[in-house]
């Protein structure tokens, strides 16, 4: 009997218990299209994460005072940030930006908008926080060295203010004194946490303590690396100016808790970079995990169905030998059924997730790991063609009489 | 013991080109172990020559499912021995069994057994495609079998489309098909009304009549008595062995012979 014949037998077999066949195809469809799609919102997810912090900019530091209230001697200044800008103690600092930030409400032409962050800085900030200005010009260090009272805002402010008016050379007034827009920044596609990326407001950070902080110490410092692999070094160079400049040392603080008491703080944007991907691969390990038990009741689902459908076929399997079948030619026929059943099932489950993954699930994009397409699509049809063929495979080998007998 | 009285190896040895169809010697049967052991078969001879038609009687527990399931090649024999056609059964192997399944034997059951879900007409060629016989000729075939039966006009229905003696009836023809050289039915009639019977048993009476060789089993008189030779099985023994006026070809000499209990001589 040629194997076209048994494949046309098989067929048969799969057609002739049209639900049967269908549940289990359901069965596998689900288990594998599971699998792909949870691991895909998984990986998306990560990405998305990565994508943020990467548009914050991988090649910067930012220097955050941590003491509290007025230990002057301690606290970052617009000096400090200066002395940061050395050539020959920080080779690997490309620009350096202080910012003072505040909020601040900014009016035109009778409405008013409130900025969440009004930052005041160096036009440096603008290349180290990876906010390109889209319209207008930035503003220049002479408008910094003159205290210049422009202004470039981000696209929030924009829409809010200028609804279908051209922002650029208009003149706002910023808790009490007067500014003129020069700059609209690019949108940010990306929203970090819950603050709006987009309504932003930025100065020279001369004009912002003119008229809204004063010229206490700043915020923080934003140090722009020369490269994204100079960032660790550069990290090395700040904090021995800042440890020599502030009077940190190893045997006044101790080191023990010299982390607790270091009056400053280095974020690391490459290293927080390194923290969310682990984090965001945990994730992927943890829907993986998810996805893997959904495989595997998805398997069992299989298991039940196959070995329901063998024992039920058991009297069918002992008519075929009656007539004169082979053992060879049942076990292929079964083998076939079952692979059909599979791998329609896990066809159809990889055709199911990659439509799936096309929309945004849960605010993510999956992106789809190609990895767990082989991995779903060869458990589940593994299971499938196992516990399809090994009860087959058990009754073929029975007498022709216990298996017509079989209850 | 009670059994045919000429059919010994000298017997066979006289016409050493024609073995006969079924050769059984001391056959038996014992299922279980130990205090549960059951003793189905506890010795049967028996002999079948070509062109013969046999019924098997015997009460329930008899062991005449047994024996047929041995003789069909579906059970084992605990020991004896079985020649089918010339060729000694115990010897072959999985493969070779099912050949013997497929050419030499055509089974008809008590359920039927058809395929469910399947056409009468795949039920029929289904032995014809295990064998390897083309598509195109084992439709003819199948369907010539069907015409045979008188079912050519359901060729196309399946299982649960037929009635009962329909049903018996399309496995008669998948019995037929292959050309057999012995047709074996265990009870062919047991699930079926009077009407289908006596449909059932004019096939069988013509096919016998055409020379097919025919061993059922029944527990119902009027089927027996169809046959032309009549075996009472009775604690897996053989009780009696009676040459009977078959109805297709019985012959003057065959009537005569109609005489219950008493062990006969078969005459070809």
């Amino acid at each position: 009997m040629s194997l076209f014949e048994i494949l046309r037998f098989a067929a048969r077999g799969v057609t002739a218990n049209k639900l049967r066949s269908a549940l289990t195809t359901l069965g596998v469809l689900i288990g594998v299209g599971a699998v792909i799609l949870l691991v895909a919102v998984g990986n998306g997810s990560a990405k998305q994460i990565t994508d943020r912090i990467a548009a914050l900019g991988t090649d910067t530091l930012t220097v955050q005072s941590t003491s509290r209230g007025g230990a002057s001697n301690t606290a970052i200044t617009v000096e400090t940030a200066k002395a940061l800008r050395d050539p020959v103690l920080a080779p690997d600092v490309k620009s350096v930006s202080p910012v003072v930030s505040a909020s601040a409400t900014i009016t035109y032409q009778g409405s008013d908008h409130s900025v969440q962050q009004f930052v005041g800085t160096y036009p440096s900030y603008f290349g180290a926080s990876n906010t390109p200005v889209g319209t207008g010009a930035a503003f220049s260090d002479e408008d910094v060295a003159q205290g210049r009272r422009v202004l470039v805002i981000g696209q929030t402010v924009a829409e809010e203010l200028f609804p279908g008016v051209e922002p650029v050379g208009a003149e706002v007034t910023v808790g009490g004194s007067l500014f003129t827009v020069v700059g609209v920044l690019e949108e940010k596609s990306s929203s970090s946490g819950f603050q709006d990326a987009n309504d932003v407001a930025v100065a020279p950070l001369t004009a912002v303590q003119q008229t809204l902080t004063g010229y206490g110490p700043v915020s923080s410092v934003v140090v722009e690396a020369t490269g994204s692999d100079r960032v660790d070094e550069a990290q090395a160079q700040v904090a021995a100016i800042l440890d020599q400049r502030l009077k940190v040392s190893a045997t006044t603080s101790g080191a023990a808790n010299r982390s607790n008491s270091s009056p400053y703080r280095i974020q690391n944007a490459s290293q927080l970079l390194e923290t969310q991907t682990e984090t965001a691969d945990t994730f992927t390990v943890l829907l993986g995990a998810v996805a893997g038990i959904s495989l595997l009741v998805g398997g069992i689902g299989i298991t039940n169905i196959m070995l329901v459908t063998v024992t039920e076929r058991t009297r069918e399997i002992g008519i075929r030998k009656a007539l004169g079948a082979p053992r060879r030619v049942i076990l292929t026929q079964f083998l076939a059924e079952a692979t059909m059943l599979s791998l329609t099932g896990g066809g159809l489950g990889v055709a199911a997730a990659l439509i799936g993954s096309q929309f945004t699930i849960v605010g993510v994009k999956p992106v789809v790991v190609p990895s767990s397409i082989v991995l779903a699509l060869g458990v589940s049809v593994a299971i499938g063609l196992f516990f399809g063929s090994v009860p087959a495979s058990r009754a073929a080998g029975l007498r022709p009489i216990d298996a017509l007998r079989y209850e | 013991m009670i059994g045919p009285m000429m059919n010994g190896p000298e017997d066979r040895s006289t016409r050493p080109g024609h073995p006969p169809v079924l050769d059984v010697r001391g056959l038996t049967k014992v299922y279980g172990e130990g205090e549960a052991t059951v003793h189905a078969l506890r010795g049967v001879d028996l002999v079948v020559e070509r062109g013969d038609y046999v019924a098997i009687m015997g009460s329930s527990g008899s062991g005449k499912s047994t024996l047929m399931n041995i003789v069909g090649c579906l059970d084992v024999p605990t020991t004896g021995r079985y020649l089918l056609d010339g060729v000694d059964v115990s010897r072959l192997n999985d493969r070779q069994l099912a050949l013997v399944r497929n050419r030499l034997i055509g089974f008809v059951f008590q359920a039927f057994n058809l395929i469910p879900r399947t056409t009468a007409l795949a039920n029929v060629e289904l032995p014809l495609a295990y064998a390897g016989v083309p598509a195109a000729e084992r439709r003819r075939r199948a369907l010539a079998a069907l015409d045979m039966v008188g079912l050519a006009a359901r060729a196309g229905h399946e299982p649960n489309q037929l009635s009962g003696g329909q049903q018996q009836r399309v496995a008669v023809a998948r019995a037929l098909v292959t050309e057999p050289a012995l047709v074996l039915a265990d009870e062919p009639t047991g699930n079926l009304d009077s009407r289908s019977t006596a449909d059932l048993l004019a096939i069988f009476d013509e096919l016998n009549a055409a020379g097919r060789t025919i061993v059922l089993i029944t527990h119902e008189p009027e089927v027996g008595s169809r046959a032309r030779r009549l075996i009472k099985l009775f604690d897996g023994q053989i009780a009696a062995d009676v040459r009977q006026g078959g109805p297709a070809r019985g012959s003057a000499a065959d009537r005569m012979l109609d005489q219950p209990t008493v062990p006969m001589e078969r005459i070809r």
